[in-house]
């Protein structure tokens, strides 16, 4: 079989670099696909790519498909030689060629057909242009005119090559070739390449075509430039945005006046990292030093343009924060509240007066004390500053950094400063009573606000982040041990309520890592102590390779099924006298013993023993279901089994439902 | 090096070598050169066309008294429009960098995404922010819809801001510092501009009078948008006034905000005013534009 290599790079004007590596894959995805359905097979498929190409590439792939053979089914045997002559004049063959084929009807006269393989070449041409504008993007547009193809960015060369040979296909009147461009300003604008000269040939015009090359030059060149006893921050998140915002990342330090360091280090971090795209620098302690880093898309910056460029933007930018920073001081945050009228929360729910308003009844309702109160009175008004109306991301921050300013309490400052946290699963939670009572109050309003108005997140749409919202709660109950019941801050309403429950699961299997059953049989036992509900997980996780455990999982599920096929409703007395010596007693009496057990452990949330105990009741229990018949004849026996089951099954069940745990 | 109106001139010849109509501005207040008649209508419509013209744009809410060395109530941009979108838009707009002295091969550009959406207009493209040493220059963008109409021809829009790129060239920290022309800073013509509207846009301006203003203009815009089905002469209907009257209320709109006086339940409202507005001045527009049975040649 013959293969060749082939390649494939879509060259564009700048996509944006949070889109890229989806965009790959699925293009591989689709290509593979290609592939399976027409017989053809490709050894080291890769792809690769920067803001101006999409590229795949295969080492080898089958320049043709293999022969097949089909089969033509023609009239039954019982029309006669007539139609068999008929139907082979049709296909052009001697009726000789023609043979029987057996099918259920009967018997036919039949043709089989040489089907010859068609190229590679032929099939891609006659598939890339389709699969290159299935891409699905976040958001796509036209260039050509309206009703024309749709694509991230503007196509403006197709590079198509298997072996030395182009496989020709055209998009939006551009058509495919055999050349590739190079760096926008450093390279040349048509080079011709071949496959195995393609990396080298984009190298040396400035195009570094691997993500992860680009990768490791920023991140070697950095330790190259930095002086001893200084480091980066460590931003997994802008190196992946600057490595794809590159097509020859460099990074130049720049340095800043000592002045600036006066500003707090969050805003300062805040201009660097969302607005600059800089890395900040920090010296042995951790304190940021007067440096940045810079990643540059071309090769050096020899004269230091670039580099007194980025710092000249950094000082005005700087300048803007220390501005906005003394222009809002004129107001103190106190002074705002009211100007809070005039910013929308939501159409429909109100001002961010209204709001705080909500929010103030409902640190009342979760007990919150003065300092809770005062905290989320001020929470929203850094929404008016100058400094938040720049740096958006900055809210609540700012709120607290002024508070502290403007000599409110610190618990107060601490509290607005930490409300909006946590920002996500990896974030840590408020560290202050006050910060979580405030938090829970902003996040609850938030999500019974939106569900009462109906704007609740379906599939990927959720504009106002109520996934997030609903997490944090969860987050933050979990976590911090408040008494405050999860379906409680539903507000009864029921939609919420299982919204909020969807997110306790995730939280606990996704972010803790337990498995689904253990969340699904804890859950069952009661989640509205979720710190509770943690303590009683962990205890499961612990208990779940004890020997007794799954086994006795199988035996409640068991009684389970037992009660729920004799409709058993439960709640008669127990009557002992009925019981039978030997198995049924003997379980009698060890549920006795240990309920007492178990009871205690529960109460001082010792779950492990508690469990350990539970478990130490199966062989009773194995031994009961082999010797017992519980559907006994005689009516009352049966009633009375079946409450010992019931009980056993009600008692045993308060810490989580062992019936819901997959056993092998 | 170049002062700020030397700079303007390059930009101005060299787009007029590469096709363009180089305009003057249009002569009522917008918050931004995309609002000029000249992007707004003649991006609608079949007819392919070329133009740059410097445009002061006001948005009332950023005006800093002119205690900010960045920020200004007024600012100018150099407004470019490329209907359609020749392919090597891109490679024409570095060339402008190059033409104004910028040596691309010593300075860093990156564009990084950023959409501009005008919701007032009914307007959205998708497009960057060209960034030059960190300093973003330019918006570009491809306008997909204008007056909520899919765009025919799709325009390459360039929007220069030109305070900001001559301050990279003539190496200032604050646009008040640099040379109109040698001898004449930006501040010795523009600061009393940027003080006395800003005392008037968050101070003085009635805003009683403003909202009657406002209600004048969007009288008058409904009062022809409502004749021109019926007007016998199509050619002759003055959309290009009743697409002023938008921009009246456009801007009174942003004095409106800028004074606080635009409350929570009123302000999406308002903006769908003018939106409606804008939206039927363009789909009439496109009406208008359509080849008259009569052979009557379109303006």
């Amino acid at each position: 079989m013959l293969t060749a290599p082939f390649l494939l790079e879509i060259g564009t004007e700048e996509i944006p670099d949070w889109m890229i590596e989806s965009a790959l894959k699925q293009l591989a995805e689709s290509f593979r696909a290609v592939l399976e359905e027409h017989r053809l097979a490709a050894a080291a498929l890769s792809v690769d790519g920067t803001p101006r190409r999409l590229v795949l590439r295969a080492e080898s792939l089958l320049t043709r498909q293999s022969d097949s053979e089909e089969l033509l089914t023609g009239p039954p045997k019982s029309a006669g030689e007539g139609a068999a002559a008929g139907f082979a004049r049709k296909l052009g063959v001697e009726p000789s060629a023609l043979q029987s084929i057996a099918t259920p009807k009967g018997e036919y006269f039949g043709y089989r057909r040489k089907v010859k393989g068609r190229t590679a070449a032929a099939i891609l041409a006659e598939k890339l242009p389709g699969l290159i504008l299935n891409i699905a993007w976040p958001k796509s547009m036209y260039w050509t005119g309206q009703g024309g193809p749709r694509f991230i960015r503007p196509i403006r060369w197709l590079l198509a090559l298997l072996g030395g040979k182009v496989v020709d296909f055209e998009i939006a009147g551009v058509r495919s070739g055999a050349y590739t461009s190079g760096h926008r300003r450093l390279g040349r604008k048509r080079i011709r390449v071949t496959a195995p000269d393609y990396e080298s040939k984009l190298r040396e015009n400035f195009v570094i075509v691997s993500a992860a090359a680009r990768r490791a030059k920023i991140e070697n060149d950095i330790a190259a430039l930095l002086p001893a006893g200084l480091r980066v921050k460590p931003d997994p998140g802008l190196l992946d945005t600057l490595v794809y915002i590159t097509e020859y990342p460099a990074p130049i330090l720049g340095s800043f006046d000592e002045q600036y360091l006066a500003l707090p280090a969050e805003v300062l971090v805040t201009v660097m990292r969302h607005h600059q795209k800089y890395f900040s620098v920090c010296d042995a302690e951790d304190r940021l030093a007067p440096y940045f880093v810079a990643v540059m898309n071309t090769s050096a910056d020899p004269e230091g343009l670039v580099r007194r460029g980025n710092e000249r933007v950094l000082r005005a930018r700087f300048n803007d924060a220390r501005f906005f920073w003394d222009f809002d001081q004129q107001k103190t945050l106190a002074g705002r509240v009211e100007d809070l009228k005039h910013v929308t929360f939501q159409a429909r729910l109100g001002s961010y007066f209204d709001k705080t308003t909500r929010m103030l009844a409902l640190v009342e309702e979760f007990g919150g004390d003065e300092t809770a109160r005062r905290a989320a009175l001020l929470s929203k008004c850094d929404l008016t500053t100058e400094m938040v109306k720049e740096f958006t991301e900055l809210q609540g921050v700012v709120g607290g950094l002024y508070a502290r300013a403007q000599g409110e309490p610190e618990e107060v400052a601490q509290a607005i400063y930490e409300h909006y946290k946590p920002v996500g699963m990896e974030d840590s939670i408020p560290a202050t009573a006050a910060g979580r009572i405030v938090a829970l109050a902003d996040k609850t309003d938030t999500l019974r606000g939106c569900f009462s108005i109906g704007l609740i997140p379906s599939g990927s749409r959720d504009p106002f982040a109520l996934r997030r919202a609903a997490q944090g709660v969860v987050k933050i109950l979990a976590e911090s041990g408040l008494p405050l019941a999860v379906s409680r801050l539903a507000g009864g309403d029921e939609q919420l309520r299982e919204f909020l429950l969807d997110r306790v699961k995730y939280y606990f299997r996704d972010y803790r890592g337990f498995r689904y059953d253990e969340v699904n049989a804890v859950l069952a036992a009661g989640w509205d102590d979720l710190a509770d509900a943690g303590s009683r997980l962990e205890a499961i996780r612990a208990v779940r390779p004890t020997p007794d455990f799954e086994p006795l999982a199988g035996g409640f599920k068991r009684i389970k099924n037992i009660l729920r096929q004799a409709q058993f409703a439960g709640g008669g007395e127990l009557d002992p006298g009925r019981l039978e010596s030997g198995p049924e007693r003997d379980l009698f009496a060890e549920f006795e013993r240990l309920r007492g057990v178990v009871e205690e452990q529960r109460a001082r949330r010792a779950y492990r023993p508690a469990l350990e105990a539970i478990a130490s009741i199966r062989p009773t229990v194995d031994l009961f279901f082999d010797k017992v018949l519980v559907n006994a004849p005689d009516g009352e026996v049966r009633r009375n089994r079946l409450t010992l089951l019931d009980r056993l099954l009600t008692e045993f069940s308060s810490i989580a439902d062992f019936s819901e745990i997959v056993t092998q | 090096m170049d002062s700020y109106q030397q700079i303007i001139f390059k930009l101005k010849t060299y787009w007029s070598d590469r096709g363009c109509v180089i305009q003057e501005p249009h002569d009522l207040e917008v918050g931004a050169g995309t609002m000029a008649p000249e992007t707004f209508l003649r991006v609608l419509g079949p007819k392919p066309y070329r133009v740059a013209y410097v445009q002061p744009s006001r948005r009332p809410a950023d005006g800093r008294y002119g205690e900010n060395p960045n920020r200004l109530y007024k600012h100018q941009q150099l407004q470019v429009i490329l209907k359609p979108t020749p392919d090597d838009v891109v490679e024409q707009y570095l060339g402008s960098l190059e033409a104004v002295g910028i040596d691309l091969t010593k300075h860093d550009i990156k564009f990084e995404e950023d959409n501009w959406e005008s919701p007032t207009l009914g307007a959205w493209g998708i497009g960057w922010q060209v960034m030059l040493d960190g300093l973003e220059i330019t918006q570009f963008t491809y306008f997909q819809q204008c007056g909520g109409i899919d765009l025919e021809l799709v325009p390459a829009e360039l929007t220069y801001g030109l305070e900001r790129l001559t301050a990279f060239l003539q190496v200032k920290d604050s646009v008040y510092d640099i040379d109109w022309t040698p001898g004449v800073t930006y501040a010795d013509v523009r600061l009393a501009d940027e003080r006395q509207f800003s005392v008037y846009n968050f101070e003085l301006a009635d805003i009683a009078t403003l909202w009657q203003l406002f209600e004048l203009h969007e009288k008058e815009c409904q009062q022809l948008l409502e004749a021109y089905p019926e007007y016998p002469e199509k050619q002759r209907f003055p959309l290009l006034a009743a697409y002023d009257q938008v921009l009246k209320c456009s801007h009174l709109f942003n004095l409106l905000d800028s004074r606080g006086a635009i409350s929570v339940t009123e302000r999406v409202g308002v903006i769908g005013r003018v939106r409606k507005l804008a939206v039927g001045v363009a789909r009439a527009w496109v009406d208008q534009q359509a080849p008259a049975p009569e052979g009557v040649a379109a303006c």
